[in-house]
């Protein structure tokens, strides 16, 4: 074997880009996620109307408009923060970070609401026939992502309260926003499959 | 002009040697053992578990083999038997192949692209443990409380565990949550490797080092890396709602209450079939390094290879309802998956003659690597042959759950896998260990196996053909299976024989294998740039490439390939 070769540097200069590992890793969760919820879906849709006793879903769900409204604008609110972030308003950061972790907690509660209402008044509970089973099971799967995002993005707050220097951490923030994101994209996918489609 | 020095570690790394040579120490061990996120130490970790459990589940094989050699015998229990064939069917998919698929990647692909380590090291640390305890959890049920209805032990449900048979009322006791469990383990370690390979191979390139040029193993392990992130979600999402019935009392699979037993059907085989891929490409990606450096000749038709992968990737994705012929689908379903079924072949095909390409006019070298790839081109077109006629739903109905079913994966994953991950072995030892295998017992090992696989699963084919069912625990004489099963049996005993051999060579040539050298292949490819074993840094100085084989054009600067690339 040669013991040196020499390769001109000029010439692979600018050949190959690499991309952003972050953004990668984060890109690849998303869609390994967005083939779990696509599963669930494919079982609640194959056993809409399959249920052989009560309570239906056109007799016991109501459309949540606040928790869609909630969750929807809290897509806004965390990209505003980003925004803020990335121009080193720390203020503005937290006011609107701490708005977003709001809007996600009323949701959750909102769905609590639902659930406590669905169990107690209606008797729908996971074991009760197959809506109740697809029911829990999806919107469940959904909510448990938002109690996910909400400990991140908590996370996040309580180290700018305590004054952490958040401004070197923008891409990984930013990263937990793309999570965020993708969380309000499957709520409008989990709306639409439940309350327009299964109603 | 600035210029970079190739190659780069040759007589460095002497402080490494010493430390080798300093006594044993506990916080070494952990170190080294427990606490390390080197993506060397956590490839070999991950084919060590591998290997384990291979030895473990190859022994229930042998003990399921021993049973069925003579009709109306009695060796274990059924009980014991339906046991045995889950946990080897279990352990040799989750946590053999898996495994050490994940440790192959782990290993070469950062030494391939010239990069230090994986793109995120302390998720693949986790991906070990989960794999290891995932698989501990499973053979720990062999110890599991017996239950409330004394149904304890190891899960007997069969590998795809066919709904309603695993709800609470058919499968009582805690066997199948073991079961569950452990693959949900298994599936979270495989994700986190393939989010590992994929930002590895897009973010981790050395300068020069574009897509077109990286090697053909890490576009392979790509392929696979995103058939895991679509293809097990099922697997998972299936065991969760399994999970649900088992444990809340929903009704997914409950066929009492409209749920819907076919439904854990396409959602197994959603997982299952892409995983037949999952498990095959990092063996085709293997040959494809081999085949090239033995036959002295760039790979043949490079592009086409790649293409040919990733439409593997994606045809495997809409090809699972092969498996359920036998439920009764719609006559359009089944001509619809037996036509995808059938174009998996095209890809495939072109596979095979780029290899034969690659080959034809070659200096052929029969070492020992080279030896296992071709075994496996002459086996693995049979086990695609079978395939094809398994393709054809009419054909299926036949033969569905039949021991031809069994001889035709065994086919794939022994005569097509085991031994393209044996060639693996045989390649990179010499890399991973800085000591050759013996080529003296590695040939014997090879033949061994060749003679031991034929005989045991080339009859097997045929009592498929005669009605012999899978699965059954024993069989009535007369049938015409009784030789057939014998002489199957015999063939287990020459195939423990060829792996007793390669267990020997491992150990006898790990102390005294004849050095290796940084390049005893005079292969072409960044990981033989470096030292034997690689230091934990790898590189040095990251390389710089500019061609498909950055190492042709060190040894060949008079010819070198960037020129015509």
């Amino acid at each position: 074997m040669a013991d040196a070769a020499v390769i001109p540097l000029s010439a692979v200069e600018d050949e190959a880009r690499n991309l952003d590992r972050g953004k990668v890793g984060v890109i690849c969760l998303i869609t390994t996620e967005v083939a779990l919820f696509s599963v669930f879906v494919t079982a609640y849709l194959s056993f809409l109307g399959k249920s052989l006793t009560g309570p239906t879903p056109a007799e016991v769900l109501t459309v949540p408009v606040w928790a869609t409204i909630c969750l929807l604008s809290s897509s806004l609110t965390v990209e505003l923060a980003i925004r803020g972030l990335r121009r080193g308003a720390a203020g503005q950061f937290k006011l609107w970070l701490g708005l977003t972790i709001l809007l996600g907690g009323e949701f959750l509660r909102q769905t609590g609401i639902e659930w406590r209402k669905l169990i107690n008044v209606d008797g729908l509970t996971i074991s009760t026939n197959v809506f109740g089973t697809t029911y829990y099971s999806l919107v469940g799967l959904h909510a448990s992502h938002v109690v996910i995002g909400l400990t991140l993005l908590l996370l996040v707050f309580a180290l700018g309260l305590k004054g952490a220097h958040l401004h070197a951490h923008e891409r990984r923030i930013e990263l937990l926003s793309w999570y965020w994101h993708f969380v309000d994209a499957v709520w409008v996918v989990v709306f639409t499959v439940v309350y327009v489609i299964g109603r | 002009m600035a210029s970079i020095v190739y190659p780069l570690d040759s007589g460095r790394d002497q402080g490494r040697t010493a430390e080798r040579g300093t006594a044993y120490s506990w916080a070494r061990f952990v170190r080294e053992w427990v606490l390390t996120v080197d993506h060397k130490q956590l490839g070999l970790m991950y084919i060590i578990v591998a290997l384990l459990f291979f030895v473990i589940s190859g022994l229930q094989a042998a003990v399921i083999r021993a049973q069925l050699m003579y009709p109306n015998n009695s060796l274990v229990t059924p009980q014991v038997f339906n046991r045995l064939f889950t946990m080897h069917g279990t352990t040799m998919v989750f946590f053999v192949g898996m495994p050490f698929i994940a440790g192959l990647a782990n290993y070469l692909i950062p030494l391939m692209i010239g990069a230090r380590d994986m793109a995120f090291p302390r998720l693949n640390a986790l991906g070990l443990w989960l794999a290891l305890f995932g698989g501990m959890l499973l053979y720990s049920s062999y110890f599991a409380w017996a239950g409330p209805a004394g149904h304890g032990s190891a899960p007997d449900v069969g590998w795809f565990a066919y709904a309603p048979l695993t709800e609470r009322a058919f499968s009582k006791g805690t066997s199948t949550d073991y079961w569950i469990l452990s693959i949900i383990m298994s599936t979270i370690s495989s994700t986190l490797t393939a989010v590992n390979i994929l930002a590895t191979a897009l973010c981790m390139r050395t300068k020069g080092m574009t897509l077109a040029r990286m090697p053909l193993f890490v576009w392979m392990l790509c392929v696979v890396a995103f058939q895991i992130l679509v293809a097990l979600p099922p697997l998972t999402a299936a065991q969760v709602m399994l999970l649900l019935d088992r444990f809340l009392g929903a009704h997914f699979f409950d066929t009492a209450a409209s749920g819907n037993a076919v439904l854990w059907r396409h959602f197994f085989w959603l997982f299952g079939h892409p995983e037949v891929y999952i498990l095959m490409i990092p063996g085709f990606a293997a040959v494809t390094e081999i085949v090239p450096v033995f036959s002295r000749k760039p790979i043949f038709g490079r592009a086409a290879m790649i293409g040919a992968s990733v439409s593997i990737g994606f045809i495997s994705l809409g090809v699972w309802a092969h498996h359920m012929y036998t439920v009764g689908l719609p006559s359009n379903a089944n001509i619809y998956f037996a036509t995808a079924t059938m174009m998996v072949g095209v890809p495939t095909g072109i596979k095979i003659f780029n290899w034969l390409g690659t080959m034809w006019g070659g200096r052929i070298r029969f070492n020992t690597p080279m030896l296992w790839c071709t075994g496996f081109l002459f086996q693995f077109l049979i086990a695609g042959l079978t395939g094809i006629m398994l393709a054809v739903a009419p054909f299926d109905w036949q033969l569905g759950n039949s021991y031809f079913v069994v001889a035709h994966f065994h086919y794939t994953l022994i005569g097509g896998l085991l031994f393209t991950l044996f060639a693996a072995i045989y390649y990179w030892f010499p890399k991973a260990t800085g000591r050759m295998l013996s080529e003296k017992l590695g040939k014997w090992h090879f033949w061994l196996l060749v003679i031991g696989f034929h005989a045991t699963f080339d009859p097997l084919h045929f009592a498929g053909l005669l009605g012999m069912p899978r699965r059954i625990y024993t069989y009535p004489t007369g049938r015409g299976w009784d030789g057939l099963n014998h002489f199957a049996t015999l063939g287990v005993i020459v195939q423990a024989a060829a792996i007793l051999i390669f267990v020997v060579n491992v150990l006898y040539s790990l102390y005294a294998g004849k050095k290796a050298g940084n390049d005893p292949w005079d292969a072409w490819t960044l990981e033989w740039a470096t030292t034997s074993p690689p230091p934990e840094y790898n590189f040095a100085t990251p390389p710089v490439v500019r061609s498909s084989r950055p190492l042709w054009d060190v040894k060949h600067p008079e010819d070198p390939d960037w020129k015509y690339e």
